[in-house]
């Protein structure tokens, strides 16, 4: 694999094989040398062009315990702040021998257009680009409901016949796009639950069902529920009336927890805004997945790196 | 190229059954020792010398799985390899004699990469080597404890080894 800008078009043995690694990673994150050479001498920067901690974190850990060299990048106090553009931050990375570049930008396509550009050689991990994707969340939500149904046995399983049920801003969330194309893939049958004024207009060519009423959604019983963040900062105009008519429309709050059979599992990309997309006991009840989505990111990051830098170079 | 046929299932559980007597033998019987095969075929071998051992000295033998995967060096000369589980018994390595075990013993490497492997797992007393055929060509200064059949072999050739667990049947060809 060359880069990883997109789950929409990655192929399902590929999708299967990262996780399939990710799982032994995940095993050599339960020893007490965490810790793999496979990696050394190779050098990867984090370029972030936008806020984020856990994702960054993530990426840093799973590079580290690979043995990788970690720069990390942020753009605000950078020569970005001072006006650089994309190119000359791309060919100052390159030029300080990045074997791979995982971009976060606030614009969508922004690494698309790097790995495309010709700016740098270096493979290019797409960490969530404006609106429009966020693979190795796909991939990682894809691994922990894997793992939470099939357990040790998980190895080269897919999604087949697993109904996720995806709730909330899904026209901002490129957590949920990232999804609907993976989970899809996989065999998975995904649900979206939204207000309409949260949907994206043009759904056609998504392999999706539409609900807008969370309440018949939870009736259908799905094996999982994923509750997406309210996502102010890209808020510009009023999507719906305030926060306290959000929550009761479409929030995961303690009834609706109740209505939910006890075997659905309840995932969060975080950081949540609790009491508002998700009520407290939601996040922490055992059915709750956040805290393992947050470890297992770092085993499917390690593999998204291991299938992009190890291996002969396809040029 | 017509492969020929060097091992047959009665000769492989032969040498495995010598193997297995040789590895009691050096370790004056079977206390502290660990088995770990090398994936693919390494851990199924591993298995039936455990299952040997049992049936002679009626103890059970930790067994397990080493991948050694992450630890080769040769990982950007080839296309991205899968990995295998890595599965080390309950007891751990520390203190024990850790006897490797893989198919094919060739240039060396895999069982440098193992020796890595083991290394941030523990500190075994002692690592040992078996291998059900050793056929030359070795780039690092590495040498089997145990070896099945010593099969001379030019660098062109391929040595297949296939077993009933995996394959449906006993044999080893070299062609």
């Amino acid at each position: 694999m060359r880069h990883l800008l997109t789950t929409q078009g990655l192929p399902r043995d590929e999708a299967i094989a990262i996780l399939d690694v990710a799982e032994d990673m995940a095993d050599v994150s339960e020893r007490e040398v965490k810790k793999l050479p496979t990696l050394r001498g190779k050098t990867v920067i984090n370029l972030f062009f936008e806020d984020s901690t856990r994702t960054r974190i993530s990426f840093e850990a799973a590079a580290k315990r690979l043995s990788a060299d970690v720069i990390n990048f942020a753009a605000k106090g950078s020569s970005v702040s001072k006006g650089e553009n994309l190119k000359d931050t791309a060919q100052t990375l390159a030029a300080m021998g990045a074997d791979a570049v995982v971009v976060r930008h606030w614009a969508s396509g922004a690494p698309k257009t790097l790995a495309d550009s010709g700016w740098i050689d270096a493979g290019i991990v797409n960490a969530g680009d404006g609106t429009h994707e966020h693979p190795t969340q796909a991939l990682l939500d894809a691994f922990t409901i894997r793992r939470r149904l099939h357990g040790s046995a998980a190895r080269g399983k897919d999604l087949n016949g697993v109904s996720v049920t995806i709730v909330g801003d899904i026209v901002h969330s490129r957590v949920a796009r990232s999804n609907v194309w993976l989970l899809t893939t996989l065999g998975a049958n995904v649900t979206l639950v939204a207000p309409a004024t949260l949907l994206p207009v043009n759904l056609s060519g998504w392999p999706v069902t539409v609900s807008y009423d969370l309440d018949h959604a939870i009736a259908q019983r799905p094996d999982v529920i994923m509750m997406l963040r309210v996502q102010g900062e890209r808020m510009a105009a009023a999507f719906f009336p305030n926060a306290r008519e959000y929550s009761k429309q479409w929030g995961l709050n303690d009834e609706r927890l109740q209505a939910l059979p006890a075997s659905s599992m309840v995932m969060h990309p975080g950081p949540m805004n609790r009491g508002l997309e998700i009520s407290a006991a939601a996040a922490d009840s055992p059915q709750s997945t956040v805290l393992e989505q947050v470890a297992n990111g770092v085993s499917v990051r390690m593999s998204v790196l291991y299938h992009l830098l190890s291996g002969a170079v396809e040029r | 190229m017509s492969a020929r046929t060097v091992l047959q299932h009665a000769d492989i559980t032969r040498a495995l059954t010598r193997i297995s007597h040789e590895i009691l033998e050096s370790n004056r019987g079977s206390s502290d020792l660990v088995i770990l095969g090398i994936p693919t075929r390494g851990v199924t071998l591993a298995r039936r010398i455990s299952a040997i051992i049992h049936s002679v000295d009626s103890t059970v033998i930790p067994t397990g799985a080493l991948d050694v995967t992450m630890y080769r060096d040769d990982l950007a000369q080839n296309p991205t390899r899968a990995t295998a589980p890595t599965e080390i018994p309950s007891g751990g390595i520390d203190g024990k004699t850790v006897v490797l075990v893989d198919d094919v013993l060739y240039s060396g490497r895999t069982i440098r990469a193992a020796l890595d492997a083991i290394g941030s797992l523990g500190r075994p007393r002692s690592v040992r080597l078996a291998v059900l055929v050793d056929r030359g060509h070795r780039e690092l200064p590495i040498r089997a404890d145990f070896v099945g059949k010593n099969l001379p072999s030019s660098a062109d050739e391929r040595i297949n080894v296939r077993l009933e667990e995996i394959d449906g049947l006993d044999e080893v060809t070299i062609g």
